[in-house]
């Protein structure tokens, strides 16, 4: 082992809080635009415009998931994961994909999902149990949501061994040229999928790019429980680029998520970003951080708002008015009435349904079964 | 055209078998541990690798979830992956991608993919091996809804069945007699129609004292069995079950009506396995056609044991003419 890497093993871990000198940061707590050499090509095209759409899009998540804790509460839904703090490592890393890219979220990526195009009755529907995803994952290139922890990153690993296959890797068409996302987080880092992944991707050279939110909690233990050194410098060990990028700066996100892509897609895969962030809320509505958690630690975070950062910078620039923050906001509450009013009138499909589509092809038990279903359900109906 | 007969081996009439699926269909992808240049620790891939590429059949890394994990991944992007488990014994690094991920993923999406893979896993005991190289965990993968599981017991069906099951849409656990890879069978190589559909099951000898029925790596036993019980004037239908999810259960069920008697043979452990499924099937519908209830002759309700003690383990011969006098007593 050479001496710089026993120096850098023999680094303390950085505090909670604190990402620590490797981390990637383009925009302060403060609202603060900073310049790092590598990463402002990848913002220096962004427009006045860019910049309102993003912070239009951290806000209408935030709200959705606002609603979503709501619907919960009032019973509309069974559960609902919170994304509460992420909001700009989903849209940074979301909005830096193209569409023909390929997302393989866990079950808490609404954000990404949003900026992907998808319907956000979509992800209500799981969580309201009125199926176990339901969407086409090829229709917005998002695949359905993972709930086993880690499984999907096998998923994204032998899908990209496909990209590779068919050719869509350094033809330097960027048409062609493809990447894929895979979503997990800092527990997710401890599954041996996770780490089988890693070892697969690095293998056959696949384009993907590891996305890992470290929220420093896996329900109520902390990362400290899931590793002993800097999430992204797992990849060291197999053999691909990791960088820690401040997963609250939406800048930085989208900059670092860029590169990340760019990378795979010229064939230099698979690469891992950590973005380093906190999750704000409970881990789902099931769950109660007071017992496990200091709320010290919550306040020092608040300082750290993904959202406020960016709003502060674009009213420091003059980038956008009182007038602009009013009409999101309106747009915000137009949002959160639509969704609802799709969540509270969404049907439950009759039961003579859930035979449908657990086979692609004909399957003589689901016919049986089903028959049988119909013939009990009509026997209540004769008998009155 | 007259067919060509050929004399060949059940573990070479599946690499006949893949390597036809692989010119059929260029998204067919091979991906397993030493399936590539070794040809799979038990040459069932021998030469694949060569003739179609390392692209289309990976040596993966050691790790078996990872092996059907990118599957899903592939079968997402377009692909038909086939994959192949050493031994059934390790399967069980996988068996959470099987069951939550590969059998729900189409449900999930409430048909809107499709998860059109292959897994294959050589199973069965009777080859002198150390532990977890000779169990039969077929039952495990019958109870989970979304996979089928079948298996075949000769050549011929050998090398139609692993096609079909490359070109069926949903997964399909393929469970390969590891004892039987070197029997061999003649029969037409050319033909270009399978004899029969990848889940109907066969009616190897009709008869009309008893019905004994199994599948996989003990059907060869159960067709000695009926001959010696022929020699002492009993007259024994034997079924080859092949298809373990869907059960074919009306071939049994007319089966079991005429001849009143039911006898089901497999290696795995009695306990909850495809036998007591059959038997409660079979009861259900044929309770006044019955002689007798159904007999289960199985591997005991233990760990597979030591290789020197297999043989007080596994179904023989006398241990399934013991179940067919059983069935006759009443």
């Amino acid at each position: 082992m050479s001496d710089k890497v026993v120096a850098e093993l023999q680094e303390p871990t950085p505090a909670v809080g604190d990402g620590g000198p490797d981390m990637i940061q383009l925009l302060t707590p403060e609202g603060q635009r900073v310049s790092h050499p590598d990463y402002d090509k990848y913002v220096a095209d962004l427009t006045p415009e860019d910049l309102r759409s993003f912070y239009r899009d951290l806000v209408l998540i935030r709200r959705l998931d606002a609603e979503g804790y709501a619907l919960q509460r009032q019973g509309e839904l069974g559960l609902w994961p919170s994304l509460l703090g992420q909001e700009a490592a989903q849209v940074g890393s979301g909005r830096a994909l193209r569409p023909h890219d390929f997302v393989f979220p866990t079950y808490r990526e609404h954000g990404v999902g949003f900026v992907r195009g998808m319907d956000p009755q979509s992800s209500l529907q799981l969580f309201r149990g009125v199926s176990q995803g339901g969407w086409d994952p090829q229709e917005n290139n998002f695949h359905l949501y993972t709930i086993v922890i880690g499984a999907q990153a096998l998923h994204a690993t032998g899908y990209a061994m496909g990209v590779r296959m068919d050719g869509n890797v350094g033809t330097g068409d960027p048409d062609r040229d493809t990447a894929v996302i895979c979503y997990f987080g800092d527990g997710a880092s401890s599954q041996g999928d996770v780490n089988e992944a890693f070892v697969y991707a690095a293998s056959f050279d696949a384009p993907v790019v590891f996305f890992c939110q470290n929220n420093q909690w896996a329900i109520s233990e902390p990362v400290e429980k899931q590793t002993r050194i800097p999430l992204f410098q797992r990849a060291r060990g197999f053999g691909f680029p990791g960088v820690r990028v401040d997963g609250n700066d939406i800048l930085a996100t989208y900059a670092v998520t860029q590169h990340c892509l760019d990378e795979a897609r010229n064939g230099n895969g698979p690469l891992l970003i950590e973005a380093y962030t906190y999750r704000m809320g409970a881990h789902t509505t099931a769950d109660d951080p007071t017992k496990y958690r200091v709320s010290a630690e919550v306040e020092e975070w608040k300082f750290r708002d993904p959202i406020l950062r960016l709003k502060t910078l674009l009213a420091h620039e003059g980038m956008a008015d009182e007038a602009f923050f009013v009409r999101i906001d309106e747009e915000a509450d137009q949002f959160a009435a639509e969704l609802r009013e799709g969540c509270v009138t969404m049907e439950t499909m009759a039961g003579e349904t859930m035979w449908d589509h657990v086979y692609a092809e004909d399957h003589p038990v689901m016919e049986a079964e089903r028959a049988a279903y119909l013939a009990y359900k009509a026997s209540f109906e004769e008998a009155n | 055209m007259a067919g060509q007969l050929e004399k060949v081996t059940l573990g070479k009439s599946i690499t006949n078998g893949l390597r036809k699926a692989m010119e059929a269909d260029p998204k067919v992808v091979l991906i397993g541990e030493d399936i590539g240049k070794l040809g799979g620790v038990f040459r069932i891939t021998e030469g694949l690798q060569k003739d179609f590429g390392e692209d289309r059949v990976i040596d993966s890394p050691l790790a078996e979830s990872g092996i059907v994990g990118t599957a899903v991944g592939m079968a997402l992007r377009g692909y038909r992956p086939v994959c192949e488990i050493q031994f059934d014994g390790f399967v069980y690094p996988a068996f959470d991608q099987i069951v939550s991920q590969v059998a729900k993923m189409h449900a999930r999406a409430l048909g809107a993919v499709k998860i059109p893979m292959v897994i294959r896993i050589p199973f069965g005991g009777g080859i002198g091996s150390p532990e977890h190289h000779s169990e039969s965990p077929e039952a495990y993968f019958a109870h989970t809804a979304g996979l089928r599981v079948v298996t075949c017991s000769n050549p011929e069906d050998a090398h139609w069945m692993i096609q079909q099951a490359v070109a069926c849409d949903d997964p399909v656990i393929f469970f390969e007699p590891k004892r039987r890879y070197h029997d061999r069978a003649e029969y037409d190589t050319t033909a270009t129609t399978a004899p029969r559909g990848l889940f109907e099951a066969n009616v190897l000898r009709e008869g009309t004292d008893v019905t004994l029925l199994g599948y996989g790596p003990v059907v060869k036993t159960m067709l000695e069995s009926a001959a010696a019980a022929e020699a002492e004037g009993t007259s024994i239908e034997v079924i080859d079950l092949r298809s373990l999810s869907p059960l074919p259960i009306d071939t049994i069920v007319a089966s079991v009506r005429k001849t009143g008697r039911l006898v089901v043979v497999q290696e795995a452990s009695s306990f909850l396995g495809m036998a007591s499924e059959i038997s409660a099937q079979v009861t259900e519908q044929c309770f006044y056609e019955l002689e007798a209830p159904v007999i289960r002759v199985a591997g005991a309700n233990i760990p597979y044991p030591p290789s020197r003690m297999e043989e007080e383990f596994l179904p023989d011969l006398d241990r399934i003419l013991d179940g067919v006098d059983r069935a006759l007593a009443y």
